[in-house]
């Protein structure tokens, strides 16, 4: 496993260059992998990097980009917004040369149509944002500041909003909140891997059984 | 005899806390929550409430959220209760 760089399409022309991890032997089944957002993106970064390693001892490339403005990236997260996240998926796909696509958790939302895709335990946009709205209601409430989500949504579609440390542009407020996961990849659900998902634990955590239960599930679908 | 709202909850905490399998078990409603375990912060917390809407099917508004119901497992425990008794 390597650091690796792919251009990334910018809004108004040229690109930049952005980071991702990768297995690349040159193998036939190259899968790319759309990481789990915002908050949940930390929880689940080292599940999916332990995901990756499964599937390098089971012969299947894999590599693991950055969004734009997100881990890595030296792009400012305010000025992203949703067409662009999909737009530098699939020129990500294309430069990996990706047979297949995974979106993990709210990655699911940005797998490139173009390819076969699965989609492990995926949410829906609004669902995210719920949770990251309530969380920092409860947080001002700590300090001593009252905030209600009618108004916190009304600054986010005009202002833009910093949910959980993630400064969120209007722009991508407002198109990635109706966002729901497509109905044709195939789904991977908790149930299948086994025991709780990771994205719910108060810290980030690993867990072997369950990295080797969604390793051998994709394993299996890519070779059918 | 823990009932089912109970057990949903121990489960959920399980889940969320990362906790060994029965050590919820030892919860009693004095048990600190929010405010006792420094692992369960805002984002954590409202993890937490997600996930008791998503399992336990209630809508959880939040002008409802209070230090008293989740500071301890009896008042989280109280307020599900409620909740899914309306």
């Amino acid at each position: 496993m390597v650091p690796a760089s792919w251009p990334c399409p910018l809004p108004g022309g040229g690109t930049s260059e952005e980071f991702a991890l990768s297995c690349d032997a040159g193998r036939d089944h190259r899968l790319l992998i759309i990481p789990a957002l915002f908050d949940e993106g930390n929880k689940l970064r080292r599940f999916t990097v332990e995901v990756m390693r499964r599937l390098e001892l089971a012969r299947i490339d894999s590599v693991l980009p950055d969004l734009p403005g997100c881990n890595e990236s030296m792009l400012p997260l305010v000025i992203q917004n949703p067409a662009g996240w999909l737009d530098a998926m699939t020129s990500a796909a294309r430069h990996f040369r990706a047979t297949h696509v995974l979106g993990m958790r709210g990655g699911s939302l940005f797998t490139p149509k173009s390819l076969p895709a699965f989609h492990y335990a995926p949410v829906k946009a609004a669902t995210i944002l719920r949770q990251l709205v309530r969380a920092r209601i409860l947080s001002s409430r700590e300090a001593g500041r009252e905030e209600n989500r009618e108004a916190l949504a009304e600054t986010a579609v005009t202002r833009g909003i910093t949910l959980a440390g993630y400064e969120i542009g209007p722009d991508f407020y407002r198109d990635f909140e109706p966002m729901v996961p497509d109905a044709l990849p195939t789904v991977i659900g908790q149930d299948e891997v086994g025991g709780s998902g990771l994205w719910l634990r108060a810290e980030p955590d690993e867990n072997g059984a369950q990295a080797d239960a969604l390793a051998a599930l994709l394993t299996g679908a890519l070779r059918a | 005899m823990p009932d089912q709202t109970d057990l949903l909850l121990r489960r959920i905490l399980t889940d969320v806390l990362g906790l060994k399998p029965g050590q919820a078990d030892t919860f009693d409603d004095d048990t600190g929550l929010f405010g006792h375990l420094p692992e369960l912060d805002s984002m954590a917390v409202a993890g937490l409430l997600t996930e008791l809407e998503d399992r336990l099917d209630i809508i959880i508004e939040d002008d409802e959220i209070e230090g008293e119901m989740l500071e301890t497992y009896g008042g989280l425990l109280a307020f599900v209760e409620a909740k899914r008794g309306a």
